[in-house]
């Protein structure tokens, strides 16, 4: 395999540049020969397109699925979700069980969520068994916090309930903006008073599903309070550094960061090992299924990989809920921390990806050694687990997870018939 | 050799000690509990108590306790010789407070701003309110100033001599390199050795081993357990030796402390805060300035700042902590109240702790003690009991002049022995560049490495503080850093290359550099 890399980019963050050049890699435009392309998200809808779209070929690869949006966009991800656990039911499997209220006792893990305008009537329904709970709103295609906006009232959202009397068709990405509402999670668990967020890194890449271990918290720069007068303060209830940077208390030294092993210690610290390893089992568990339920959806490219950034928040009864994910988690660095760990990620991601920094096959089937794996640590192995399926039977039901041997066998907390399957 | 008459005054000192603590309405309640049983008889009722107490965990921790409320003295000695031994160590720390004080005197006449006064109704009212939110307050501290930083504090240490010992004799090769001149009695490894025996290369540690699969942490996790059921303090203290398992370190710690949260514990919390929020004291200015300046940035402690504040206010108002007085070298002085001088009532005592640690508040970073304590203890009250034996047992030796093993002058004297008898060519080759090695590890072991190290390797760190029940180990580690960054070290050239290649001590392993550095090294 002779001949650098070729790359190409449309993001220019040195996160991004500084791993390609120390690979020797050689730089290109897009209308040359290249074999990489880290691309923003609005080129990737042109590069598959049914239109302009090109074929990749074998030695080419680029950083975002085709069809990355069923997970990425709030709206879709719900309705593979919720679509995902009914197909379970009809099938009995054991996983979508309910409890005596008509919870999933495994799969409940986003907040009840409604489209509007589509589902409008439902919503109003659920919104009166509970008048006093809190929404949140958010804008379906936009980022960075923008456009959320809370509610308690139904009076504050009058102008959603309109559309679904009139019209049937509203494309979701064309004409009236959609926007999904979320049960919002008032109790979040504080530290030090105040809220706030983890977000882990997931690539997801031909048949594996990688975690990365170290992801960060985001927290509010003032304390927490679900206090209705509140609500329209976004510094207290939104963790998004895109919003908290602009609030009088940011502090550009730690850029209000907590790393995942930090809040780990805290957690052990202060409420045990137990309950603190079923957490993060808890939160490895969302990311898999999540996948699971947008895999038929997907279009499995062996070109593609794809680094998913999960934003979970965590209430005081330490249970985990999938807020959204994002098909690309920010590269900006808010502080020098930052910029490392998003380096080394890079830095990480690139040695699966491209193995030995060469260029890229696609019609190999490489599943990375233990050792090209850095920082990240496999979940869940699509291929090992099929093959393994045939054994699956003679296995005993311990629960242990079926994923390849660097997964963490975090399975132990499911009942034993429940596996990764 | 201890008479009848001295060992009563013993026994009475013990039980005034123990009167009203927790431990005591246990034992009562204990006692009382027992006379239901069959075996105590109203005849021998007196030694029938006596050994079913005994047999009781009342009693081992009782002990236990015992051990630890008493200065290692004889108890008919003037409360001063309690305190500290050496006359020219008390002479020493006298000044200091003086200086400190004054100081302090000085600014409060230049700003105009009394050393205490009584908040008018509506600030009280206000403070109250955002009890919880301080951190989000921006007061203008512009004014204050750092009343002296950790390096004047340094060098009064460098200039204690004892008047009886003539170090003139001493000029030979052997003579001491570093920078603390007085002679006191320090352990070299081979006592370290057997004093840390469980530290020992062969002996399983948690954080180390369980990590590396050798010992498995379920070794470690059902010994702990039991330790906490049984709620023993001695085994407690004996088990934090090798390490406590995350879940569990809250608990032990407490116990090992006796800190409990009674009733009464999170009653004196709530005087505390209602002092505060009557009084407005200087220092608590000081105390802001230096939370805001250096926890605010920290990437581990950014988050407790509010608890930060509320512990160290109502710190600098306690005045049981008076009690610890009787074992360190420090006077607390009397302010009065703006405006009352001379009227006893309006006599704050104040604050009992400003002299030894005023400089706590400013540079020394009072909170960084604090701070690590946040991980494990997220109710106000509990993280301020276990903060206040923390300090009154151990941290408040650091900022003192003492002879105690524990204090800073014997740490910094125990640095530079280990450091010189181990890697001679290191000192020298360091102190022929001007970078004297304990310039640069005096601010670790004032800190005992809090804000250095991280957190998990921090509290690892202190779990043998509280199993040794002595801050030795933070000499030992301050020499384990130079010696594990000897290569490098060696290659500098000015004392600004030397800082610099121990800037970032983030990624030690605490353990492992112990290990290796009390049993590997070669003697």
């Amino acid at each position: 395999m002779a001949g650098k890399v070729k790359w190409v980019t449309d993001i220019e963050k040195s996160v991004l540049i500084n791993n390609f050049e120390k690979r020797e890699w050689i730089q290109v435009t897009e209308s040359e020969d290249w074999n990489f392309y880290w691309m923003s998200i609005q080129t990737i809808r042109n590069v598959f397109s049914v239109d302009t779209g090109y074929r990749l070929s074998d030695d080419q690869m680029v950083n975002h699925f085709p069809n990355h949006y069923e997970l990425t966009r709030k709206d879709l991800m719900i309705k593979n979700i919720k679509r995902y656990r009914k197909e379970l039911e009809k099938e009995g499997s054991p996983l979508a069980e309910k409890d005596e209220n008509g919870k999933y006792i495994y799969l409940d893990f986003v907040p009840v969520t409604f489209m509007l305008p589509a589902d409008y009537n439902l919503f109003v329904e659920e919104f009166r068994k509970n008048p006093s709970s809190t929404w949140i709103m958010k804008p379906c295609g936009k980022a960075q916090g923008k456009g959320i906006f809370l509610i308690n009232k139904l009076s504050q959202i009058k102008k959603w309930s309109r559309d679904s009397r009139t019209s049937t068709f509203v494309a979701a990405s064309s004409g009236k903006e959609a926007y999904v509402i979320s049960l919002y999670i008032d109790n979040p668990l504080l530290i030090g008073g105040k809220k706030f967020d983890l977000l882990f890194v997931d690539p997801s890449l031909w048949c594996l599903t990688l975690r990365y271990k170290l992801g960060f918290c985001r927290f509010c720069t003032v304390k927490y309070t679900p206090s209705t007068s509140e609500l329209d303060n976004m510094f207290v209830h939104l963790t998004n550094v895109a919003i908290q940077k602009h609030g009088d208390d940011y502090n550009h030294v730690h850029g209000g960061k907590w790393t995942v092993s930090n809040l780990r210690l805290y957690l052990e610290s202060t409420r045990g090992k137990e309950v603190t390893s079923r957490l993060f089992d808890q939160i490895h568990w969302i990311v898999v299924q999540s996948l699971k339920a947008v895999a038929p959806v997907m279009n499995n490219d062996k070109h593609c990989f794809e680094c998913y950034g999960y934003d979970i928040i965590i209430d005081d009864k330490l249970k985990p809920w999938l807020i959204e994910v994002n098909a690309s988690p920010s590269l900006t660095s808010s502080t020098a921390n930052d910029r490392i760990l998003k380096y080394n990620l890079i830095n990480d991601t690139l040695n699966i990806v491209t193995p030995n920094g060469d260029i890229p096959d696609c019609r190999w089937n490489r599943s990375p050694p233990r050792e090209a794996l850095g920082n990240y640590q496999v979940l869940y192995d699509e291929e090992q687990a099929q093959s393994e399926n045939a054994e699956r039977d003679l296995r005993s039901r311990s629960g242990q997870s079926l994923g390849s041997k660097g997964t963490k066998g975090s399975a132990g907390v499911r009942p034993a018939t429940a596996t990764w399957k | 050799m201890i008479n009848g008459t001295e060992l009563s005054l013993t026994i009475a000192h013990i039980v005034q000690r123990l009167k009203g603590s927790h431990l005591h309405s246990q034992i009562e309640r204990q006692a009382k509990e027992c006379l239901h049983q069959p075996e105590i008889k109203l005849e021998s009722l007196r030694e029938d108590v006596r050994s079913f107490l005994k047999t009781s965990g009342g009693h081992n921790n009782a002990s236990f306790c015992y051990t630890h409320s008493l200065p290692p003295s004889h108890p008919t000695a003037p409360p001063e010789h309690l305190k500290e031994p050496l006359a020219y160590m008390r002479k020493a720390q006298a000044s200091w407070e003086k200086r400190v004080f004054k100081s302090l005197n000085s600014m409060s006449t230049e700003l105009g701003v009394p050393l205490a006064r009584m908040r008018p109704a509506v600030e009280q009212k206000e403070l109250a309110n955002k009890w919880n939110e301080m951190g989000t307050d921006e007061p203008d501290l512009s004014r204050f100033r750092p009343v002296y930083a950790p390096k004047d504090f340094l060098e009064v240490l460098i200039s204690l001599r004892n008047p009886n010992h003539d170090g003139s004799e001493d000029v030979s090769a052997r003579s001491h390199w570093g920078l603390i001149q007085v002679p006191l009695n320090v352990r070299d490894i081979p006592q370290l050795r057997q004093a840390y025996s469980e530290l020992n290369l062969t002996t399983g540690q948690l954080g180390i081993d369980d990590h590396a699969h050798i010992h498995p942490e379920s070794h470690f996790l059902s010994l702990s357990c039991l330790v906490v059921v049984e709620q023993d303090s001695a085994a407690a203290q004996q088990y934090s030796r090798q390490g406590c398992s995350t879940g569990l370190r809250a608990d032990l710690w407490a116990l090992i402390l006796n800190s409990t949260n009674q009733p009464q514990d999170v009653m004196h919390y709530e005087q505390l805060k209602a002092g505060v929020i009557q009084h407005d004291l200087l220092v608590d200015n000081l105390i802001y300035k230096d939370v805001k300046l250096t926890a605010s940035n920290d990437d581990y402690y950014f988050v407790f700042e509010d608890f930060l504040y509320q512990v160290l206010l109502c710190f600098s108002r306690d005045t049981a902590v008076l009690e610890h007085f009787k074992y360190n070298s420090a006077t607390p002085p009397k302010s009065y109240i703006q405006g009352k001088v001379g009227d006893e009532e309006c006599a704050v005592v104040y604050p009992p702790n400003v002299c030894v640690s005023v400089c706590d508040f400013v540079g020394m970073c009072f909170f960084s003690t604090v701070a690590p304590l946040c991980f494990l203890y997220n109710e106000p009250s509990k993280l301020y009991s276990v903060f206040r034996e923390m300090y009154t047992r151990y941290f408040f030796r650091l900022h003192s002049i003492s002879s105690s093993p524990s204090g800073i002058v014997s740490l910094c004297l125990q640095f530079e022995r280990l450091l010189q008898t181990h890697l001679p060519q290191l000192f020298y080759h360091l102190r022929q560049i001007g970078a004297q090695p304990l310039r640069i590890a005096f601010k670790w072991m004032v800190r005992a490495f809090s804000g250095y190290l991280s957190t998990d390797q921090l509290l690892l760190l202190w779990d043998r503080i509280l199993g040794y029940d002595s801050l030795e180990v933070v000499a030992v580690l301050a020499a384990a850093v130079f010696a594990f960054r000897a290569e490098n070290l060696m290659e500098v050239t000015s004392l600004a290359s030397a800082e610099a290649v121990l800037a970032d001590l983030s990624t030690l392993k605490v353990m492992p550099l112990i290990q290796i550095f009390l049993f590997a090294t070669a003697i």
